[in-house]
């Protein structure tokens, strides 16, 4: 994502700010001097709380919002400065699934798939042939002729999929496009993704709150809080190095990374005087065994560590884990000093007595 | 019943039902455009000229204010000027068709009100003009609550066609005020009755019958 040029990129976001008419004439802005690069190809996730401003990002990329400040391109095209039938073509390059799906109640699967293809006046034999191959694609045979309410969530998901993919776009957006399923369906839905992502190299820019999506499938990843984004990157490397602390927090939620609540309540932020213990994360990478260097910690340099919490991930194919130990605050950096050493990363949480 | 009543009976019904298709057939022709208008034309909307909209609703809601009995006789130079007279049930036409529009307007943009507003912003991501939103989406899936608000106007229209009477356009109405009130003879108003309340029936059951083979949400989703 970094150090793309915006011209080779699928999507770019250039110094882009969009601020609203607020009561009194006041301006509120709700984004703020975003730049983002969204390779082609590539998985894109951005994670942010409700209201952080990634959905009015999101929707940029198709012009259902226009910046009010900076640059936003897809595929070359400036989204926020075309308009009529400039900007109607741009949206047939541009695929969207939504959290509720909207698709028309009164259509088939078949028709709500051919819904995007009638619009772009594609005769009536290519669609029955488009709609097809689109429906077996996404894995609905015999559903053809059924009404979206005879449908499960992650079914009309599918034909929110499907749809999005009629006429071919080059970029898919994703508006919390599981966010209304069980997590069994997200599953289902997340691997239908990455399938389409993989076989006709669509790049995919995704918004969502739960940061078990961006994990299972985003080669990219951005993290926005109040109308800025915080931190952006591979998504191995903000999973393994989380900066901000907005990251850390999204991520406490799927890496194992909570303090059990008996040590959080006593957590200190400075060393407090007498014997106390540090708590310590050590995140390890790849195929890096924590074990032995934890034994050997013991063993070498006599320095005994707790096990408060742990877990091993996988960011795509890369697994990766986190520990949270504590050890004797008066051997603390000598420990950290011994493990970095050795490849880990360490950071201090804070102190208990 | 003799079979001359028989007789007028029978053509006070077709009567009745030529003014109310008719009337039902040309406010459907104005009434469903405006309706359409008046639900995408706020500030902000698809088709946003908030000025017109203002001034059409203004309109459409003073001729709803007029009493139809009196819109029937203050039009008459109107009705003259169409149909060359303001006598007689194609006469009757122009005040039913005239009251029918602004009600048919109102049903419709209620209707068409109702429709999701996701899937206009899903239309829109498509890359579709806002006649293909109007078409293909709001009044497609906006068709079972257009039948239903149909269905009440037509209902609406064989009571106001009872009042065209007034201009001589018959029909069943003037039928039972003519016979069976200035003429005392009650079997006739209690077979006019007996026949407007058939016909009510019918359409009712006939629109709901039409507005459920429209409606493919699902049944916990119906909102009527």
């Amino acid at each position: 994502m970094t150090g793309m040029t915006a011209a080779g990129a699928a999507i770019s976001f250039e110094g882009v700010g969009k601020a609203f008419d607020g009561p009194g004439g006041a301006w509120i802005a709700a984004l703020q001097d975003v730049t983002l690069q969204v390779e082609p190809g590539a998985i894109c996730g951005i994670i942010g709380r409700s209201g952080a401003g990634k959905s009015t990002l999101l929707r940029m990329v198709n012009g259902l919002e226009r910046p009010t400040a900076g640059t936003v391109t897809v595929a070359g095209h400036d989204v926020g400065r075309a308009g009529g039938a400039a900007l109607r073509a741009i949206r047939r390059e541009v695929g969207m699934i939504f959290q509720h799906f909207n698709l028309l109640a009164s259509r088939t699967v078949a028709g709500n798939i051919a819904l995007p293809l009638e619009i772009a006046g594609t005769p009536a034999d290519p669609i029955r042939a488009r709609v097809a191959d689109l429906i077996a694609r996404v894995g609905l045979d015999g559903l053809a002729g059924r009404y979206p309410a005879e449908l499960s969530g992650g079914q009309k998901q599918r034909v929110g999929i499907a749809r999005a993919l009629a006429t071919s776009p080059k970029v898919l957006l994703s508006d919390e496009a599981t966010s209304a399923l069980d997590p069994e369906t997200t599953q289902t839905v997340l691997r239908l993704l990455a399938d389409i992502n993989r076989e006709l190299g669509l790049t995919i820019l995704l918004i969502t709150h739960e940061m078990a999506v961006v994990r299972d499938i985003a080669s990219h990843m951005a993290v926005i809080e109040g109308g800025r984004i915080v931190e952006s990157g591979p998504t191995y490397d903000i999973f393994t190095r989380p900066t901000h602390l907005t990251t850390r927090s999204f991520l406490g939620g799927v890496t194992g990374l909570t303090l059990p609540a008996f040590i959080a309540g006593k957590m200190l932020d400075h060393r407090p005087d007498g014997p106390s213990e540090e708590v310590i994360r050590v995140t390890f990478a790849g195929t890096h065994a924590t074990d032995p260097m934890l034994s050997k910690l013991a063993t070498e340099l006599g320095i005994a560590s707790n096990i408060l919490a742990g877990a091993i991930e996988e960011v795509g194919p890369h697994p990766f884990g986190n520990l949270l130990i504590s050890v004797d605050a008066a051997r603390g950096a000598e420990a950290r000093a011994y493990l970095e050493q050795h490849g880990l990363l360490t950071e201090v949480l804070g102190h208990v007595r | 019943m003799s079979a001359n009543l028989m007789w007028l009976l029978y053509e006070a019904t077709l009567q009745t039902l030529y003014m109310v298709a008719a009337s039902t057939l040309l406010g459907t022709a104005f009434g469903l455009p405006l309706g359409v208008f008046l639900a995408t034309s706020q500030q902000g909307e698809l088709l946003s000229s908030p000025w017109l909209n203002k001034v059409l609703g203004l309109v459409v809601n003073a001729t709803r204010s007029v009493p139809f009995i009196i819109l029937v006789v203050a039009i008459i130079p109107l009705t003259r000027a169409i149909v060359g007279t303001s006598i007689g049930t194609n006469a009757a036409i122009v005040p039913l068709t005239l009251a029918a529009i602004p009600f048919i307007a109102r049903l419709v943009e209620n209707a068409i009100r109702e429709v999701d507003a996701g899937l206009i912003e899903a239309a829109r991501a498509m890359g579709a003009t806002p006649m293909q939103i109007i078409t293909k989406v709001l009044v497609r899936e906006a068709r079972p609550g257009i039948t239903l608000g149909l269905t009440l106007a037509v209902v609406s229209l064989i009571g106001y066609s009872a009042m065209v009477g007034a201009v001589g356009g018959e029909g069943l109405g003037d039928l039972g005020i003519r016979y069976g009130y200035q003429r005392f003879m009650p079997e006739v108003m209690v077979s006019v009755v007996v026949i407007l309340i058939v016909l009510v029936q019918l359409v009712q059951s006939i629109g709901e019958w039409i507005a459920a083979r429209f409606d493919k949400r699902a049944p916990r989703n119906r909102g009527h």
